[in-house]
């Protein structure tokens, strides 16, 4: 399978990066070329079940029991802004 | 002799003898930091007062008892910075807490000294993508280190700390100890506790030890291992005490040398080493056994597949909200979201948060995604198959000596197939060391070259075995 020019500004904005004009150019360019290697899969016959982990992952439960975790001050201690012990961001609604 | 320079193994006897202090030792190791850290740039930063105050408390009678061990910047340790070697973290973070490896660590009675220079976020092969500095190959400061731990292996290398800790998602720890002549090893996914290092692509990321000898990488990986309820992929498995793998022979025992491994393109000098090694594990009573591992082709596409769609998943989290650079110049959400990332972001990471996205956007992921899901499935298979002829298998740990900084500066996809060689271990889970096997020959200069062994899963045991056999042979 060929691959498909990417539209490097809808990646970008998945991406939730702002790109400047220079960067989408080299991005573009270069990720172009990253898959066109990687496209190289495709000429393979891979019939095998996907795997997500090298080992089988099992789900892991635990007792439903409070345990200790981080203080509100210390889930707070590397907040950029912060304000009555909440983290605070730009204004979503009018 | 400096204290710096030696080893856990050695320091260990003379603590215990009364000859020295821990003080002693991390007064020795800040003295070569200050010294030499200038020119090498292993260490982004490092804190003496509270290191000399936890050595003071140390206890002796722990295994590890007294010894400082230099940590890469992506593990978190309470109070410390954690910068993973990006402006996204560089501005003020502070650890709130202790990654699993760092409580091992602890409850051991080492003590964390250091925070070693990476390639960003842990992308890379050179520390070159570090937005934070530049570190350099002790063997010769106009090349790299390799990475992504590459300030963890210079460090050690540099005599600028006694053993440190890396992290390996694709050869992290491999590489750089392969290219500055350390012993560094990446255990069996799961054996180590990934809680508190900050994820790249977790299904291949695993903490290691980088040292000086194969004996310090035992002792340091019997205080590392074990389940963590906090990582639900660390494994509920019997850890062994991994010094008893040393001094023994490998009399019988089966090599295998995939003959994928072992092709043109290889500098000559490295195949040189790398095959002076083999005849020498021959000559301790190792049996060579040609094998095929038929997917290698495909392991560098897969893992560059696999790696970025994680890594986009797992940096959605910098959002300039909890921890991280905030923009400054955002109106809005949206706006403050892409500007923080941007902003705080380097280029490299840039890259594979966009292949990453790419490759997991609508349409697109039952053509990359699934097939890399597919080809890693195979990659696996390869070596059960292989593993049932033969107990380790021996390869180049890098295809090239440590190239000089910047020649792979505007090539990313030449730098993504250097790691060739250690790529499968990951996407296969395997555990792998890098050790030294002599030089090679490159503008005049002798380069070390790393031989990697790779073992069947949880088999650590043999392959610190092969190591220190073939390290004091």
């Amino acid at each position: 399978m060929p691959s498909p020019q990417i539209d490097i500004h809808h990646i970008a904005k998945l991406s939730r990066l702002a790109l400047t004009n220079e960067e989408a150019v080299q991005y573009q360019d270069q990720l172009n070329r990253i898959l066109g290697h990687i496209d190289q899969l495709s000429t393979y016959r891979l019939d095998a079940e996907p795997s997500a982990h090298a080992m089988p992952i099992f789900d892991v439960i635990r007792p439903d029991i409070a345990r200790p975790g981080l203080t509100q001050e210390e889930a707070l201690s590397n907040a950029p802004r912060r304000a009555m012990d909440q983290f605070q961001i730009p204004k979503v609604m009018e | 002799m400096s204290l710096a320079n030696s080893t856990i193994a050695k320091l260990r006897q003379r603590l215990l003898a009364k000859e020295i202090s821990p003080r002693d030792i991390v007064t020795d190791v800040a003295q070569a930091i200050d010294s030499q850290n200038a020119s090498i740039g292993a260490y982004l930063s490092w804190d003496l007062e509270k290191a000399l105050k936890e050595a003071d408390q140390a206890d002796i009678a722990q295994p590890l008892g007294g010894i400082p061990i230099g940590i890469k910047d992506n593990m978190n340790v309470i109070g410390e910075p954690c910068t993973c070697g990006s402006r996204m973290l560089a501005e003020n973070y502070t650890a709130p807490y202790d990654a699993g490896a760092i409580v091992k660590l602890r409850s051991a009675g080492a003590v964390p000294f250091g925070r070693l220079n990476m390639d960003e976020f842990a992308m890379g092969s050179s520390t070159e993508n570090s937005a934070l500095g530049v570190t350099r190959n002790p063997w010769d400061l106009e090349r790299i280190p390799g990475g992504s731990s590459g300030g963890s292996a210079a460090a050690v290398a540099g005599n600028l700390a006694i053993a440190t800790l890396g992290s390996d998602t694709g050869g992290s720890i491999r590489q750089p100890a392969a290219l500055c002549g350390c012993v560094g090893l990446k255990p069996t996914y799961g054996r180590i506790s990934r809680y508190g290092l900050v994820a790249f692509a977790s299904s291949l990321d695993q903490i290691g030890p980088i040292t000086k000898t194969v004996e310090d990488s035992a002792i340091l990986l019997n205080h590392l291992c074990g389940k963590d309820a906090r990582d639900s992929t660390s494994l509920d498995v019997a850890v062994p005490d991994f010094t008893l793998a040393l001094g023994q022979d490998i009399k019988g025992l089966r090599i295998g040398l995939p003959k994928e491994y072992f092709i043109s393109g290889i500098h000559a000098g490295v195949s040189a080493a790398v095959n002076a090694a083999i005849q020498k594990l021959e000559a301790l009573g190792a049996i060579p056994v040609e094998i095929s591992l038929p997917h290698t082709d495909v392991g560098v596409s897969t893992y560059y597949i696999i790696a970025p769609a994680e890594a986009s998943a797992n940096l959605a989290r910098f959002d300039g909200v909890r921890y991280g650079h905030r923009s400054t110049a955002a109106t809005d959400l949206m706006e403050h979201y892409m500007m923080s990332r941007e902003e705080g972001f380097g280029p490299e990471v840039k890259r594979r948060i966009l292949l990453g996205t790419y490759v997991l956007s609508s349409g697109y992921y039952d053509a990359y995604y699934l097939k890399a899901q597919r080809a890693r499935t195979l990659i696996r298979q390869d070596f059960e198959q292989a593993f049932e002829k033969v107990d380790v298998i021996v390869s180049p740990t890098s295809p090239t000596p440590a190239h000089k900084l910047g020649a792979l500066k505007d090539n990313p996809l030449a730098a993504y197939l250097e790691d060739i060689f250690t790529i499968p271990a990951n996407l296969a889970g395997l555990p792998a060391i890098s050790l030294p096997c002599g030089t090679a020959l490159e503008d005049g200069k002798q380069l070390p070259v790393g031989l990697q062994i790779i073992g069947k899963p949880l088999d650590e045991m043999t392959l610190l075995r092969v190591a220190d056999a073939f390290e004091k042979a």
